[in-house]
């Protein structure tokens, strides 16, 4: 492992138990994340990619789920370590964004309390009056105006771009290794979704941290992550760099979703060139390669055997797909060129 | 704030008068005679007819209640010459079944209802707010389950039945506790406490039911909220998200709805006080029913009202420091 | 009025009091969520309209099929001023406007069967009789790409893609002529969306219907609508064909819109010039003065603050309310 590597999840499998029987919501998944990097990770509704992130701070209820594999942060198992271990990492190395930034800030105290909290927890030594000037500087780097006095406002009287700004300040206020952000942009409006991406640009260079980005937007991914992650039925069914993504997809999946995009420069106003079918329930996933039934170039093995990540095309992406390599690159090249 | 405070405090005068005015009105319009009522089944017409002038009840209805709000601010005189007798401000009227200013008969069993509110108020927010939060944080296993049978006993038996099964057990069979008879705490400190022991525990334990359902709900909606799994990721410890972010959601409805519970209860316990023969408001109001006594019911209800819409007044202020969305700037 | 316009809003305003009112109230405020907007729909066309949160379109949507009634204004349907309309002749109107909402599962009755949502109200409007009714609702399934064998099943047993064809079918089951869609595809998975957006462009293409489709994506509006119309707090700031607005984008605010759309190209991500725009939408309850937009605007000047802009054509027929607009309206015929 390189020294680099600020994050290493290996063969992560998250099992849910629930009255109608278990459910793997994710299989297998295994990821770097190197310093300073953005990885994206892309799905639609129950393709794991909220559950994987939620694993890697632990957050999955033990008592409903299962979790098997490991997740390394600086040396510590996460899965496997001890509670009060891994509250050290929780807010300290790993920090974490959600999708709605109202109901992710508790209502009934000010959003400074709220700031100050998450740095007093990891600095006991610090005095009140410092975590206040502590958070008055996050507040402002956030993009917070006049941060004195709204700091001991509430939550509520914030719009939705200002409130997601304190969500990421209070992740940053110990200056994580790694930024975990789930659909962080996904409730906003556009303009305020770039104001936001910019910020999380800037910070991300200011404090050298990684970011793991779980969108469903390929837009977001294209402006922001280096690696992506698409994942499909819990499994990780394309890992290749940003530019191969939308250049040499090599997933079935991955050419359905691009073909899928509607986009601002399209002028004709052809068929989009939708995927079949729906999202597969994780209750009952197809046998073999779960995205078959919805595949067009679906093959005998694909309904019996799940395909392996084997490595494919010319820039270095694995995928998870039966086909043969030289049809996955004409194909991928035809998608990406659509 | 302060405006918002005052316009609450208007609106819940007005209320009051209302009240004051339907529940006279509607006791006045009862069938029955309050002077002959005044005195025994043998009483003589002319006994009657002084009575019902030295009442007041020989004028009209309107003016009756005109006499009825004025004896609340100045106090009431009843009668004339040798036979007058005046009742003090606050005046609530006049029992004739029990000879005597309601305002003193209120005054003294108030203190009876307000021991056993208190009391069993404190046991049951305890019993409720505990077993609630043991069946949230072990959903679905034993404690859970158990909590949740606690539930569907405490919301489904009545009162009464529960009072006397106990009454019977502990106190007949079993012979544990004395036959409940009331003497004032600062009299007999034990007696006291042993009479009240088990109306307390009657009517906090099938209080507390609705409470253990209402804090357990409460408590699993807040675990999913996305603030809470914030609070988690920030490294707080598991006793600090339960305090500020899990505790401190679920318990502004519970603070609601104690707070109108606990006026109900000020307002006379009646099923429970008749049970444990507690001679407090409740028991009071039973005996007033029974013998027609008017300005004792009058009288009852009005200060169960007072009770009631303060509570709101108090609810609704409280529920603005409780929840800061809703605080009015 | 030409036969060629589906449906006309002209001057439509929709105004909300909020707060408290009566003995020892505060005073009300005003919210103008919609202000003065007016549209043209031609027949067998897509009018797109865009904006952020807070913009209207959604109050928007709820006035053009009079679901709630507006401040002032009208709304022409076939030539009839809908606003007006009472008694039978709003319920025929009803029957020809009809609305597809964000949420496809809370605006369907969890206890009716599908064969019960899309064929009660067609039985009820006489459209089909008790004999006809279940090879109609079939049909209609089978257009909306529903399997007809599903006649009996419940909305719960749908997945969300589903329950929105079972929205459209709904919606369609009344025949009518003119089809509001509130973010039909918001709620749904990007490749579902996809299926919707070819559902309804085939739908519209096979039965001449008329959408206004509104939606905060404008990708999507891209690709779906003839038209697109962008609103600001509560007024429409541009309007014009779909080529014409998303290329040469007139008003400031429609130009800042897009570009902060993210593209889905990396090899575009340093490329692209971005305009930022700061702060948020104002309040809509204390609009700002003359032009809405002018205090996030680049370009503003005095004359922003003091006049309101008026929406001016220029020579492509694209409309823009606008003192410096990015390319000025030429006037050569």
């Amino acid at each position: 492992m390189s020294q680099d590597v600020v994050l290493s999840v290996k063969n992560l499998s998250v099992v849910f138990h629930t009255p109608d029987g278990d459910v793997v919501a994710v299989n297998d998944v295994s990821f770097d994340l190197r310093r300073g990097e953005t990885l994206g990770i892309v799905g639609e509704s129950g393709s794991g990619k909220s559950v994987t992130a939620s694993s890697i701070l632990r957050l999955n209820n033990s008592n409903t789920a299962t979790t098997t594999g490991s997740i390394v942060v600086s040396g510590v198992d996460v899965l496997t370590a001890q509670d009060s271990e891994v509250r050290r990492i929780r807010g300290s190395e790993v920090a974490m964004i959600f999708q709605d930034p109202l109901s992710a800030l508790n209502p009934y105290y000010t959003v400074g309390k709220q700031i100050a909290e998450a740095y007093l927890v990891h600095h006991p030594r610090a005095s009140k009056a410092d975590a206040r000037g502590v958070t008055l500087d996050m507040l402002k780097k956030v993009g917070i105006p006049s941060p004195e006095k709204r700091i001991d406002e509430f939550p509520h009287q914030f719009s939705g771009g200002m409130r997601q700004r304190i969500v990421i300040a209070i992740a940053l206020i110990n200056n994580p290794k790694v930024l975990i952000a789930d659909e962080p942009t996904t409730a906003l409006d556009v303009t305020v979704q770039a104001q936001i991406l910019d910020l999380m640009k800037n910070l991300q260079s200011e404090f050298n941290m990684a970011i793991v980005l779980i969108t469903h937007d390929l837009g977001v991914i294209a402006e922001t992550a280096l690696d992506v992650l698409v994942m499909y039925g819990g499994r990780i069914v394309e890992k290749s760099t940003v530019e191969a993504l939308f250049s040499e997809p090599t997933h079935p999946y991955a050419w359905g979703l691009l073909g899928a995009v509607t986009s601002l420069g399209t002028s004709d106003r052809g068929e989009l060139v939708a995927i079949t079918g729906s999202p597969p329930s994780l209750i009952s996933l197809p046998a073999g390669c779960s995205f078959n039934p919805r595949c067009s170039y679906a093959l005998e093995i694909c309904s019996a055997q799940v395909p392996l990540l084997r490595s494919v095309g010319t820039q270095g992406s694995v995928t998870a797909c039966h086909l043969p390599k030289d049809e996955i690159l004409t194909f991928g090249r035809k998608a990406a060129s659509r | 704030m302060f405006m918002f405070i005052v316009r609450r405090v208007f609106f819940a005068l007005v209320l009051l008068l209302a009240v004051s005015f339907f529940t006279y009105m509607l006791f006045a319009m009862l069938p029955s005679d309050p002077a002959a009522l005044t005195c025994g089944k043998n009483c003589k017409p002319d006994v009657i007819a002084a009575n019902r002038i030295r009442l007041g009840y020989d004028k009209s209805l309107m003016e009756q209640y005109w006499l009825f709000l004025k004896g609340i601010f100045a106090g009431r005189d009843y009668g004339a010459g040798a036979a007058a007798f005046s009742c003090g401000a606050p005046s609530l009227g006049y029992s004739f079944g029990q000879h005597e200013c309601v305002t003193t008969l209120i005054a003294q069993t108030f203190p009876v209802t307000a021991y056993l509110s208190i009391g069993a108020f404190v046991l049951w927010m305890l019993i409720g707010i505990s077993t609630g939060a043991m069946a949230a944080l072990h959903k679905g296993k034993w404690q859970d389950r158990a909590a949740s049978i606690f539930t569907s006993i405490g919301v489904s038996l009545p009162t009464f039945y529960i009072g006397l099964l106990v009454l019977f057990s502990v106190v007949i069979w079993l012979g544990i506790l004395p036959f409940p008879s009331y003497e004032s705490p600062f009299e007999n400190f034990s007696t006291f406490l042993r009479t009240m022991i088990l109306p307390w525990l009657v009517l906090a334990v099938l209080s507390a039911a609705s409470y253990t359902r209402l804090t357990r709900n409460g408590m699993l909606e807040a675990m999913n909220e996305d603030f809470v799994r914030l609070g988690v990721a920030k490294g707080l410890t598991t006793r600090i998200v339960l305090r500020r972010y899990v505790m401190r959601q679920a318990l502004v409805p519970i603070v609601t709805i104690a707070g109108l519970d606990f006026a109900g209860l000020l307002g006379g316990a009646i099923i429970t006080e008749s049970v444990f023969s507690l001679p407090g408001m409740g028991k009071m109001s039973i005996r007033a029913v029974v013998e027609s006594d008017l300005p004792v019911l009058v009288g009852t209800t009005m200060v169960a009202a007072v009770f009631i819409v303060s509570a709101n007044v108090l609810v609704d202020i409280a529920y603005g420091y409780l929840d800061p969305r809703v605080r009015v700037k | 009025m030409s036969s060629d316009i589906a449906l006309q809003a002209i001057d439509l305003v929709k105004h909300f009091s909020t707060g408290s009112s009566g003995v020892l109230g505060r005073a009300t405020n005003i919210v103008q969520a919609v202000d003065g907007v007016s549209f043209i729909l031609p027949v067998g066309k897509t009018l797109g309209i865009v904006g952020e949160s807070g913009c209207g379109k959604s109050t928007l949507a709820r006035l053009v099929t009079r679901l709630i009634d507006p401040s002032s204004g009208s709304v022409f349907l076939d030539g009839v001023d809908i606003t007006t309309l009472s008694g039978k002749a709003l319920r025929e109107m009803r029957r020809k406007l009809q609305i597809i909402f964000q949420d496809p599962y809370s605006s369907l009755n969890p206890r009716h069967s599908i064969g019960q949502i899309i064929g009660d109200p067609m039985r009820i409007q006489g459209i089909v009789t008790k004999s006809n009714e279940k090879k109609e609702v079939q049909d209609l399934m089978q257009r909306v790409g529903l399997n007809p064998e599903h006649y009996n099943r419940y909305p719960h047993e749908f997945s969300g893609g589903q329950r929105q064809r079972i929205g459209i079918a709904r919606a369609l089951s009344l025949r009518p002529s003119v089809i509001v869609a509130d973010e039909p595809v918001s709620a749904l998975d990007v490749s579902i969306q996809a299926q919707i957006l070819n559902l309804l462009e085939n739908l519209q293409k096979d039965l001449g219907l008329s959408f206004v489709f509104i939606a905060h994506d404008l990708s999507v509006v891209r690709h779906i609508a003839d038209q697109v119309a962008v609103m600001y707090l509560g007024k429409i700031v541009e309007v014009g064909d779909s080529a014409t607005v998303y290329n040469s984008p007139a008003h400031p605010y429609t130009k800042a819109l897009l570009s902060a759309v993210p593209v889905a190209n990396p090899s575009l991500r340093n490329s692209a010039k971005r305009i930022r725009l700061v702060g948020d939408v104002p309040s809509a309850i204390d609009p700002p003065s003359g032009c809405r937009f002018r205090t996030r605007c680049w370009k503003a000047t005095d004359l922003c603050e003091a006049v309101e802009p008026p929406l001016q054509a220029d020579a492509t027929g694209r409309v823009v309310a606008c003192h410096f607009p990015e390319e000025a309206p030429i006037s050569v015929g």
